[in-house]
């Protein structure tokens, strides 16, 4: 069985086709990376799988379970980081993970060691209006990750790190993999993709180009890097 | 950095208790609302300002004239003379009666200041403390009036004396009427604004949106949210009587405990405007804003401002149709004018019935987000 399966998705705004009739398969255990330029629909596609948003047609499939209507059951075995952090207003970063970890039936001191796996032991004190971006992106990775979900969605989890956290959080990623969890993340990176990923998925204006280990697109494209790969699928202008 | 030590995908998810999650929610949001200096200046500072300036004005006010009932004969008045008339005309209006009762019925609605009646040589004011300063003002003026008409019968053993009688058992002195209404406005005011910078800010943080992908019922999170807000009233109203009964001599009537049911349904109303104040903006101080348009006027027409007895016919039945007016009037009632169980019904079935449409209203209008 897979862990994610995705048929025919697809959802509009009005008369823009954000998501156009996208399938795709995850394994258990796959580490799989969304890569697209700004507004390819990386997240509006996340957000139908995690069961945040209903798509206008097509069928998903999480761990077994259809992700819309809400399911509370499988929302506990799944962990989510949103594009944009949300935390509870004026709490401090450990009372911010330590609420996150109650509302997951974790105990307090796990939420603590969460803290010390994305590097804000001594950020602890600190209210979330006062972390600096990459703190505050760190500290919504540790909520998403603080109750080891079988299965977890990372919307663009390093965009905001500096190289040191970036590399940290790698590590952390790569090791929740090794453990036989699930990744999906999207990304701008395309060397996290290319270390990270088992296989990387490539968006464009609603729907998904090519869905390939990095390795086997660079190969089958015949240049260099994935970059190269992404430039020549998605071409060189700006997008909307 | 370190990797999380456990080795495997759990099997089966721990389920959270919803106990937990709640617990977790009313901690969060409370600890959030103690943090915000002006959402804690607006809640209970700023209303007890009113009471203490009102405390202020209240004492020493120029005022109008007294209006006097005089029972049936009293001679002392009846024969004043020409000079001691002219001050006592402009300071007491006198109306004419033979029921004492009613008289005193009057005075006890607020519709006159004073009864007087002689009894033999003896002259009784019957007199309402709601109003402290014509109750110093009533009881000067008389007392002089005795004094001179023994004065005047000098040589001979004081001729008449003065008894004053407090109308209400319990003596009621500005701040017992100040308190409920201003108590009512402060609930009013912070529920509303709470309820309407929640949602602002929980749609702005995304924070709702984080919370429906996490295993708690939505049910949980507004549950969390109101009795936060509840807690917050009843505390508002733990500090207003402390203070009221420490600082200013206030003191309640027997079921003053029956404005707890009245605030805790008043609360759930002002939170379903603040609600749709939520549901109808897309800013936080577009929210607070719109919540404080309806609130404000809404106090001064529902007499937290202001007694509304003395208020036009016409603004007397404009407060009808709000609810703030029947908070206040039921805790008026039970806190200081000793009423009971048949005091509140009607207000709580008035605010439960607006907490109830204006829920629904604001549930029609709402969207958390535009996906
Ligand atoms: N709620 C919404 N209402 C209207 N249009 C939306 C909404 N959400 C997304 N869109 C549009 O859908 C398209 C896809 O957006 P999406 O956020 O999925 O892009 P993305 O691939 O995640 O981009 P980025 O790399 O910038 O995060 C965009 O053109 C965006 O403007
Ligand atoms: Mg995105």
């Amino acid at each position: 069985m897979s862990a994610i399966e995705v048929r025919d998705l697809t959802k509009t705004y009005g008369s823009l086709r954000a998501v156009d009739g996208v399938s795709f398969d995850v394994a258990p255990g796959e580490f799989v990376g969304i890569l697209g330029p700004n507004g390819a629909g990386k997240t509006t596609t996340l957000e139908m799988v995690e069961g945040l948003r209903r798509p206008d047609a097509g069928t998903i499939s999480v761990l077994g379970e259809p992700a819309w209507p809400r399911n509370r059951r499988l929302l506990s075995r799944i962990g989510v980081q949103l594009q944009a952090s949300s935390f509870f207003e004026r709490l401090t970063a450990r009372e911010q993970i330590r609420t996150f970890a109650a509302l997951y039936g974790v105990p307090a001191q796990v939420g603590d060691t969460w803290l010390e796996h994305v590097g804000l032991v001594e950020k602890a004190d600190t209210r979330v209006e006062d972390l600096s971006g990459g703190q505050a992106q760190r500290l919504s990775i540790a909520c998403a990750l603080v109750h080891e979900p079988e299965l977890v969605f990372l919307d663009e989890p390093t965009s905001a790190l500096d190289p040191q956290a970036r590399r940290n959080v790698w590590d952390l990623l790569r090791g929740i993999a090794a453990q036989g969890r699930t990744i999906v993340l999207t990304t701008h990176s395309m060397e996290e993709a290319a270390t990270l990923c088992d296989r990387v998925a490539v968006m464009d204006a609603g729907r998904v180009l090519e869905f390939d280990r990095p390795t086997a697109l660079v190969e089958r494209f015949g240049v260099a890097t994935l970059e190269d790969v992404f430039l020549t699928l998605t071409g060189r202008e700006y997008r909307a | 950095m370190s990797t999380p030590s456990t080795d495997a995908p759990a099997e089966s998810s721990v389920r959270p208790s919803e106990a937990s999650a709640f617990r977790a929610i009313a901690v969060a949001v409370l600890k959030g609302f103690l943090r915000d200096k002006s959402a804690v200046f607006f809640a209970v500072i700023f209303p007890l300002m009113f009471l203490v300036l009102f405390g202020g004005i209240f004492g020493d006010q120029g005022r109008s004239k007294i209006d006097m009932v005089q029972v049936g004969p009293v001679s002392i008045l009846d024969d004043l003379p020409p000079q001691a008339r002219g001050a006592f005309e402009s300071t007491f209006d006198v109306e004419r009666s033979d029921d004492l009762a009613a008289a005193i019925e009057k005075v006890r609605k607020g519709d006159a200041d004073v009864a007087v009646v002689q009894r033999g040589d003896d002259l009784i004011a019957h007199y309402t403390q709601t109003d402290p300063t014509g109750a110093g003002i009533t009881q000067g003026a008389l007392r002089s009036l005795v004094d001179g008409a023994n004065v005047a019968a000098s040589g001979q053993p004081p001729q008449f004396t003065l008894t004053t009688d407090s109308v209400e058992d319990d003596s009621l002195t500005a701040i017992q009427f100040m308190t409920p209404g201003l108590l009512g406005w402060a609930v009013a005011m912070s529920a509303a604004f709470g309820a309407a910078a929640t949602i602002q800010g929980w749609r702005q943080t995304k924070l709702m949106r984080r919370l429906q992908l996490a295993p708690v019922s939505t049910r949980t999170v507004v549950a969390a949210r109101v009795v936060v807000t509840i807690a917050i009233s009843l505390a508002q109203m733990a500090i207003f009587l402390g203070l009221g009964a420490a600082a200013f001599g206030l003191t309640l009537t027997g079921s003053w405990w029956l404005a707890i049911p009245l605030l805790v349904v008043g609360t759930l109303c002002f939170m379903a405007v603040g609600l749709l104040a939520g549901a109808l903006t897309t800013t936080t101080e577009g929210a607070v804003n719109a919540a404080n348009f309806v609130v404000l006027p809404m106090a001064f027409l529902s007499g937290s401002f202001f007694p509304l007895d003395d208020a036009p016919p016409w603004l007397r039945s404009v407060s009808d149709v709000l609810p703030l007016k029947h908070l206040n009037q039921g805790m008026l009632d039970v806190m200081v004018r000793g009423e009971g169980v048949g005091a509140v019904w009607v207000p709580l079935l008035i605010l439960a019935g607006f907490a109830l449409v204006v829920t629904l209203v604001a549930a029609r209008l709402f969207r958390w987000d535009t996906a």
